[in-house]
C-alpha cells in the first residue's frame, strides 16, 4: 500500500536576493507523525515550514499539502487549507493587544457560528489541555516565557488542527521548561493524533518528540529517517550535529536496561 | 562607475517600493467593500486617531492663528490694510493652514504610532501569525485604520479651523485692540464655502496618505527593534513630505483661483 502522505515538498528552492536559501529540498511527511526538521541557525528551516502553510511560495518546485500544491492556490482556497493547520511561532506571536482568552478563542470567534458561551468553554478547555488556568483575562505580556509559548499552543490547537506545525518551540526556555514542553508536544501528539512537523536545533526536544527527524544542510535534506537512522548517518555535518542526540539515546538505552 | 551603481541600485529599489506601495493601496480598496466591517476596530482607530490628536492640533491651531493675526496686522499696517487682518487669517487657516498642520501632526502623533505597532506585530511574528489563522491582516489592521485616519482629518481640519479663527480673534482684538464685531465680520466677509470644502477634501486626502505610508511602512518592516524605529522614522519623514507635495498639487489643480492658471 502507497504512504498516506500529506505534506510533499518536491524540489523546493527559494533565494532571498543573492542569498540561496532552499536548493532543492524533497521531503514527504506521513499523517500522523511527529517529524522534527533539524539544522543549524540560519539554514532555511523557518523558510521551509513557511513555505508548507503558504506564507513564503517557492521560486521553484512545490509543495503539496494533501495532494493540492499550496504556491498555486487563489486566497480563498489558501485561508480554507490554513484551517487545517495550527502554528506555534518561535516567540509565540499572542497578539499584544488582545487577552490570552481572546487570542486562543480568536479563529473560534471568525470562523465558527459557536455561541460565545460555547467559544469560552472550548477556550478554557484548550488552556487546560497546555496546563494552564485561569490566564483568561491576562494580556500576553502578564505571562512568562514558557506560559506565552503554552498559551501560543492553546491557540494553535484551537480549530483541532490537523497538522500543527512547531517553530522552535524549545528555544529561549529553561531546561525544565523545555522538558515540559516537549512533554506537552508527545501528550498532545497522542491526544489529538494530528501530524506534527517540529523545526529545532534543539537534539534533545527532536529526541524526545520525533518519529522520524530530517536535517537541512545547504538549503537541501541530507538525512531523513527515524533518530537511530540519522544519528547512523555518515554525512560529517549530520553525525556532528546529532552527536549529543546520539548521547542521549544511548543513555536512555542504558537506563531502560538496568 | 560607482556612482552609476549606486544610482542603478536607488532607482530600482525606489521603483519596487513604489510598485509594492501601489499594490498594497490596491490591496487596501479591495478589502475595504469586502463585509464583515469591523465596527469596533475602526471605531478604536477613530479615538485614537482623530479624538486623542484634538488638544495638540487645537494648540498648535491656536497659537498659528494668533501669530498669523500678529504678524499680518505687522505688514498690513504698512499701507493701511489692518481691518483685514480677519479676512487674511480666516482665509488662511480654513484654504491652507488648517488642513496642512493637521495632517503633518497627526503623521507625527498617530501615523508614526501606526507604523510602531505595526511594524512591531510584523516582526514578533504576529502579522504572519494571523495568516495562520486564515485571516487577513490589510483587512483586520489596515482597512480600520485607513477608514479611520480618511474620516477623521477633516474633522480635525474643521476643529483647527475654528480655534484658528478664535486664536486670531482674540489677539486681533485683546492684544491689537480691534473692535470684536468688525473682527469677526471682516473674517467672514469674504470668506466662501469653497474655502472650507477645499481644506476639508485636502485633509481627506493627506488622512489617506498618511494611513497608506505609515501602515506600509509598518507592514514591511524588518530587522527587529532597529527595524520598527528606522519604519517609524521613514513613515513620518515620508508622509509628511508627501503631504506638502500633493498640498500644492491639489491647491494647483483644483482650488486655485482660474486667474492664477489663466
Amino acid at each position: 500500500m502507497a504512504e498516506d502522505i500529506i505534506i510533499d515538498v518536491v524540489d523546493v528552492h527559494k533565494a532571498f536576493g543573492e542569498k540561496k536559501v532552499l536548493n532543492g529540498a524533497n521531503l514527504s511527511i506521513r499523517r500522523g507523525e511527529s517529524m522534527v526538521i533539524i539544522g543549524g541557525s540560519g539554514t532555511g528551516k523557518s523558510v521551509m515550514i513557511k513555505h508548507m502553510i503558504g506564507l513564503l511560495t517557492p521560486d521553484r518546485g512545490s509543495v503539496y499539502v494533501d495532494g493540492e500544491e499550496v504556491g498555486v492556490m487563489s486566497e480563498k482556497d489558501l485561508n480554507d487549507l490554513r484551517r487545517k493547520f495550527g502554528m506555534l511561532f518561535q516567540g509565540a506571536a499572542l497578539f499584544d493587544s488582545l487577552t490570552i482568552g481572546e487570542n486562543v478563542g480568536f479563529a473560534l470567534k471568525e470562523h465558527t457560528d459557536l455561541p460565545r458561551r460555547d467559544r469560552e468553554k472550548l477556550v478554557t478547555e484548550k488552556l487546560n489541555m497546555v496546563g494552564l488556568y485561569d490566564v483568561e483575562h491576562l494580556k500576553p505580556d502578564e505571562l512568562s516565557g514558557g506560559m506565552k509559548k503554552r498559551a501560543g499552543l492553546a491557540r494553535a490547537i484551537a480549530m483541532d488542527p490537523e497538522i500543527i506545525l512547531y517553530d522552535e518551540p524549545t528555544t529561549g526556555l529553561d531546561p525544565i521548561m523545555c522538558d515540559q514542553i516537549n512533554e506537552l508536544i508527545a501528550s498532545l501528539q497522542e491526544k489529538i493524533n494530528a501530524t506534527a512537523v517540529t523545526i529545532t536545533h534543539d537534539m534533545v526536544s527532536a529526541n524526545r518528540i520525533s518519529d522520524r527527524m530530517a536535517m537541512l544542510l545547504n538549503g537541501q535534506f541530507v538525512a531523513v529517517g527515524t533518530p537511530e537512522e540519522v544519528f547512523a548517518s555518515t554525512i560529517p555535518e549530520v553525525s556532528k550535529f546529532c552527536y549529543i542526540g546520539k548521547v542521549i539515546r544511548e543513555t536512555e538505552a542504558i537506563h531502560k536496561r538496568d | 562607475m560607482f556612482i552609476v551603481s549606486r544610482l542603478g541600485s536607488w532607482v530600482i529599489q525606489v521603483s519596487s517600493s513604489c510598485g509594492k506601495a501601489a499594490l498594497f493601496s490596491w490591496d487596501i480598496v479591495r478589502w475595504l467593500l469586502r463585509p464583515p466591517f469591523r465596527i469596533r476596530a475602526i471605531f478604536e482607530q477613530m479615538l485614537e486617531i482623530g479624538y486623542y490628536s484634538i488638544p495638540v492640533v487645537a494648540i498648535t491651531a491656536l497659537s498659528t492663528g494668533g501669530v498669523l493675526a500678529l504678524q499680518s496686522y505687522v505688514g498690513f499696517k504698512r499701507f493701511g490694510a489692518e481691518s483685514m487682518v480677519g479676512t487674511v487669517v480666516a482665509l488662511s487657516m480654513t484654504r491652507e493652514l488648517g488642513p496642512v498642520l493637521t495632517g503633518i501632526i497627526v503623521a507625527g502623533r498617530a501615523g508614526s504610532a501606526m507604523a510602531a505597532e505595526l511594524g512591531t506585530m510584523k516582526v514578533t511574528e504576529q502579522i504572519d501569525a494571523l495568516y495562520t489563522l486564515s485571516a487577513n491582516p490589510v483587512k483586520y489592521l489596515i482597512v480600520p485604520r485607513f477608514i479611520a485616519a480618511t474620516s477623521m482629518l477633516p474633522l480635525l481640519a474643521i476643529v483647527a479651523d475654528c480655534v484658528g479663527i478664535l486664536g486670531g480673534a482674540g489677539i486681533g482684538v485683546g492684544t491689537l485692540g480691534a473692535n470684536p464685531i468688525v473682527y469677526m465680520k471682516k473674517t467672514f466677509e469674504f470668506l466662501v464655502l469653497n474655502d472650507i470644502y477645499s481644506g476639508l477634501f485636502k485633509s481627506m486626502v493627506f488622512g489617506s496618505i498618511i494611513a497608506v505610508v505609515c501602515c506600509y511602512q509598518g507592514f514591511y518592516t524588518e530587522g527587529g527593534a532597529e527595524g520598527v524605529g528606522k519604519a517609524t522614522t521613514r513613515s513620518v519623514v515620508i508622509s509628511s513630505i508627501l503631504i506638502l507635495i500633493v498640498d500644492y498639487i491639489l491647491t494647483a489643480l483644483l482650488f486655485g483661483d482660474s486667474s492664477i492658471r489663466g
